[in-house]
């Protein structure tokens, strides 16, 4: 009776270690993101950094100012929700409402596998396919441009809004929709006046969850915007959060790799803010489903 | 919401106005399913008629010589393999176990959902950002310098939340007679959680793992910083450890952006899109025998 304790006293700190392991996990990455990130801050001005708009790292004097890549994520992540969001909440409604289970059961995974597919094979058929399409289309000098990188980012964040909304739809009571019919409302208002205003909350963690997966997808964009560290034109070459990080961080040293890594902290703090409003619509979801 | 219900509500008299807003919106949701779907078949269909031509034996059996003028991909499976067992290795023990906590042991609500909390917020953390962290901590604190074992613990780290999620659901739906009976019978709470739940929820943890092979293959950025580049062959596991190795999309980069290949950028693309496909149908497979079972 006595090993049986022991064992179980054992058991239960080796699972409660497991357990602390994300917690301490997600504190060591703060941590070191704010410890590797604060210097070249302090050395380049708040200011200076965040609304500097020139970037000339290699330059002397060297200019860090990184308000091009801010306003290029930010604009790309605008572009990608404007586009991915429609459709894929057209998406969302066409496997949950519209197509019968047959029909979305073999649909469905189609989604699941466009989420599977790596970033860096997206960029290859970016760079490949649409970089040269829309330099013919749109007659620009070169076709890596934010424009592409925002088509690129709206396939990529396409899947989750897609799953995400989904089963916010799904989960709509069935009595709600069939009040709205037995009311006279046709089937396609019924989505849209009903099921849809009723998952409010589940789509909109959707949306937040693609604009999370946009900030910070690195490799695809770096492969069709061309990365020249501009102020964001929608038709002119761009570099963006995640890009300026991976493009210099081989070969950069001193104030440079430092100015680096305080990018990243830039970067952490905005996924950390869509993060906290993921959660709080989560929880509001949830408590409506509740009530 | 039965399919013929539209059709007679349509047959009704209804105003202009409404009939215009039917058919517009119901021509929108088929117009972005056939887009979406379209983009995937062409997506597929293009990689693999540019790739498959460019993959032979040799291609898949040999490493890259630039004497020979030759380009083989043997090592960068076999890195690409490295690091799923060893991620694998360290996140599934670490993950399965958190769940239990989660999900048997807490005694503490607070707890709980402060760790849930910091779950979700490592599945939101950017790869790059990871990237970032791994090089700075397991690959100069820890000093292990750019290598696999650098890149497959911080791809532990990312994939966690995944394993953690996967395996407390299928936790979940262990009946709790199970674990009454065994305790009526005497069993303490891990004798019962060894012999009767974990059993249960086996395939929950292999979808999970199988999951989580599905991220640390498309994963590039992460592991640019953490384990390079290399495409040196090493056939021995415990020397490719501590040896720097590109992972599959790593080279697929580095070939495409860093040597303009795209002959070879394809092929590599064909092999992980062969690669996804089988993950994404093995998933598929064991979350149906899942189903039953439950």
């Amino acid at each position: 009776m006595k090993q049986k304790n022991v064992t179980e006293k054992i058991m239960n700190t080796v699972f409660i270690i497991c357990a602390l392991i994300s917690i301490t996990a997600v504190i060591g990455i703060t941590a070191y993101m704010i410890v590797s990130g604060l210097p070249a801050i302090k050395e380049i001005g708040l200011r200076e950094f965040l609304f500097g708009r020139v970037w000339k790292s290699t330059a002397s004097p060297p200019q860090f100012g990184i308000l091009p890549f801010i306003l290029s994520s930010l604009f790309a992540t605008f572009g990608a929700v404007l586009i991915g969001v429609p459709m894929g909440l057209l998406m969302s409604v066409f496997l949950s409402k519209i197509a019968s289970p047959r029909l979305s059961a073999s649909v469905r995974p189609a989604v699941e596998l466009l989420a599977g597919i790596p970033s860096v094979v997206y960029g290859l058929v970016g760079m490949i396919v649409l970089v040269p399409f829309v330099m013919d289309v749109f007659n620009v000098k070169s076709g890596s441009t934010l424009f592409s990188a925002i088509i690129v980012l709206a396939v990529m964040i396409l899947p989750s809004i897609v799953s995400v909304s989904e089963s916010a739809l799904n989960a709509v009571p069935k009595k709600y929709e069939e009040a709205s019919l037995a009311l006279g409302a046709t089937k396609i208002e019924t989505i849209f006046k009903v099921s849809i205003p009723a998952a409010k909350s589940g789509i909109t963690a959707g949306i937040v969850l693609g604009i999370g997966r946009a900030i910070g997808e690195a490799m695809a964009v770096m492969m069709v915007a061309g990365n020249v560290a501009n102020m964001p034109e929608l038709f002119g070459s761009v570099r963006f959060l995640t890009t300026a990080i991976s493009l210099e961080m081989s070969y950069a040293g001193g104030l440079q790799r430092k100015a680096l890594f305080s990018i990243g902290l830039v970067l952490f703090v905005f996924i950390m803010i869509i993060n906290i409003i993921l959660n709080t619509l989560l929880k509001r979801g949830y408590k409506h489903e509740k009530r | 919401m039965k399919k013929d219900s539209s059709v007679t509500q349509l047959n009704m008299k209804l105003s202009k106005g409404r009939k215009a807003y039917e058919i517009i919106l119901k021509s929108l949701i088929y117009l972005s399913a056939i887009i979406m779907s379209l983009l995937l078949i062409s997506l597929i269909g293009y990689i693999f008629v540019r790739g498959l031509p460019n993959i032979s034996w040799e291609f898949l059996s040999t490493q890259r010589s630039v004497l020979e003028d030759r380009i083989g991909i043997l090592p960068n499976i076999l890195f690409t393999l490295y690091i799923i067992i060893t991620s694998l290795a360290i996140a599934l023990p670490l993950g399965i176990g958190a769940a239990i906590y989660l999900n048997e042991y807490a005694s503490y609500p607070k707890l709980v959902r402060f760790i849930e909390f910091s779950t979700e917020t490592l599945t939101a953390i950017p790869s790059i950002i990871y990237g970032l962290v791994g090089m700075l901590f397991f690959s100069q604190r820890l000093g292990l310098k750019s290598s696999i074992l650098a890149g497959s613990l911080t791809l532990a780290i990312m994939i966690l939340p995944n394993i953690i999620r996967v395996t407390q659901e299928s936790l979940k739906t262990t009946p709790q007679s199970y674990r009454d009976g065994a305790a009526a019978l005497g069993a303490t709470r891990w004798y019962a959680i060894r012999t009767i739940v974990l059993p249960c929820t086996i395939d929950g943890i292999v979808s999970g793992a199988i999951l989580a092979i599905g991220r640390i293959v498309s994963e590039s950025a992460a592991l640019l910083f953490t384990a390079g580049a290399g495409y040196v062959l090493v056939t021995n596991y415990i020397k490719a450890l501590g040896t720097s190795g590109g992972s599959l999309s790593v080279m697929l980069y580095v070939y495409v952006m860093e040597n303009g290949e795209f002959e070879v950028g394809f092929a590599i693309a064909s092999v992980l899109m062969i690669l996804v496909l089988l993950i994404n149908f093995a998933a598929k497979a064991t979350k149906r025998k899942l189903k039953k079972i439950g």
